[in-house]
């Protein structure tokens, strides 16, 4: 491999003469192989693979807006709060009279938040057919994320990323009100006295 | 019976291939790497399915677990102009090296009080500094709000080169949520509305509709491969 074959074919040289040394060319590649190593692993520990993935987020200009064009019956709130929990409930909630009836999940891949919004789509898409006073074919869910002072980034990111996975045409970002504080409180309150 | 002697074989093995070897992995790592970005927080970006690779010259704003903000350009020339305009402007008295220092530096967060006294220092020492994070000021207005003046003074000066920068927030999975909307209201009370979240990759979940688009995208894509052959 490395070494060349320095044995040479020549004639045999007389008893008189002088022969050289013969050298070895063989040379031990093992500082060499050290060394390559040694750089490997900087360059393992130095260096990233790829560049960051990233998500892109449009926040909405005017919050009236969204909300006053939303419909009652496609209008889905979603609470984070503490814990990783997430507090939803359907319609506007603007009726003081009727509180939405406000249901608490995780954000896990079966039972939880993800299961919620496919069925909030899907009875959207069946009663916007139904010729309700105010439903129009044209109807799309609507979806207003509200993080709570004690939620995390994580929440935030996940929920957003649900909106993708789940393909929400509209979502919105919006600052959380008192009212649905009170929400949160009151699902907390009731869930912590009835029956565990 | 006589003793059956065994060759001595010699212990030494040939290198040669090891270090073919070795030396193969090494110009693939130098060849499909790219050096780390210095940071001075160690943060752990939430994952997301979005597939979307972080733009090249970026204004990248930091956000670690207690809610410090850091600030990081990549472009070069920018930053050059950058810490011109803020050196005329908040009157920080920086000299040359100082401003070669911002141009060459990595992601800092200090009011502009302390920007001069972090500057002078050698770039070993820089990433030791005591950050305090970039103050946010509630009027999100780039005359009281800091992060609202370098965000807006980054554009400017990208504008200038010729790029201008998209704003990529990378903050920490565990920062308490008012600490990101501060930054967020930061952002869209300057009418950035659009802006991305670095993230970490995750699978797409099995059954849903993202996973139903991808399947389809991935599908037309290997039926229009034979059509531009």
């Amino acid at each position: 491999m490395a070494e060349i074959d320095t044995s040479g074919g020549g004639k045999k040289k007389g008893p008189g003469v002088k022969k050289g040394k013969k050298l070895s060319t063989r040379i031990d590649l093992t500082p060499m192989v050290d060394l390559g190593f040694l750089l490997i692993t900087f360059f393992i520990f130095t260096t990233t693979m790829s560049k960051p993935k990233t998500m892109e987020i449009n926040m909405p200009v005017d919050i009236k807006d969204t909300t006053t064009k939303a419909k009652d019956y496609c209008t889905m709130t979603i609470l984070l709060s503490q814990q990783h929990r997430v507090y939803y409930y359907v319609g506007l909630a603007d009726d003081p009279m009727h509180p939405p009836k406000v249901e608490v999940t995780y954000f896990q891949n079966r039972n939880g938040i993800r299961d919620a919004i496919i069925q909030h789509k899907k009875n959207v898409d069946e009663e916007k057919m139904n010729g309700m006073p105010g439903h129009i074919p044209t109807d799309k869910p609507v979806i207003l994320i509200k993080p709570d002072i004690n939620s995390q980034y994580e929440d935030m990111v996940n929920i957003l990323d649900e909106m993708k996975i789940n393909d929400m045409p509209i979502y919105a970002m919006i600052d959380i009100t008192p009212v649905d504080q009170g929400y949160i409180k009151a699902t907390e309150e009731a869930n912590a006295g009835g029956p565990k | 019976m006589p003793k059956h002697k065994l060759p001595r074989k010699s212990t030494h093995i040939d290198m040669t291939a090891m270090c073919d070897v070795a030396f193969l992995l090494l110009t693939f790592f130098m060849l499909a790497t790219k050096f780390k970005p210095d940071e001075p927080v160690v943060v752990k970006t939430p994952s997301s399915i979005s597939d979307i690779v972080i733009p090249d010259n970026s204004i990248l704003l930091t956000v670690d677990p207690s809610g410090k903000v850091f600030f990081d350009y990549d472009n070069k020339k920018a930053k050059a102009i950058l810490i011109e305009k803020v050196n005329t402007e908040k009157q920080l008295n920086l000299t040359e090296a100082e401003k070669e220092s911002f141009k060459r530096g990595a992601s800092f967060g200090l009011p502009f009080n302390q920007m001069k006294a972090y500057l002078s220092i050698d770039p070993i020492n820089q990433k030791s500094y005591p950050f305090t994070g970039i103050p946010i000021d509630t009027t999100y207005t780039p005359a009281l709000n800091e992060l609202a003046y370098w965000v807006q003074s980054a554009r400017i000066a990208g504008q200038e080169t010729g790029h201008p920068p998209r704003i990529c927030i990378k903050c920490d999975a565990g920062t308490a949520y008012p600490k990101v909307k501060d930054v967020i209201k930061t952002l869209t009370k300057n009418d950035i509305l659009r802006f991305n979240l670095v993230t970490t990759l995750e699978a797409i979940p099995d059954g849903t509709a993202a996973a139903v688009e991808h399947a389809e995208k991935e599908k037309a894509a290997s039926q229009n491969k034979p059509a531009t052959h």
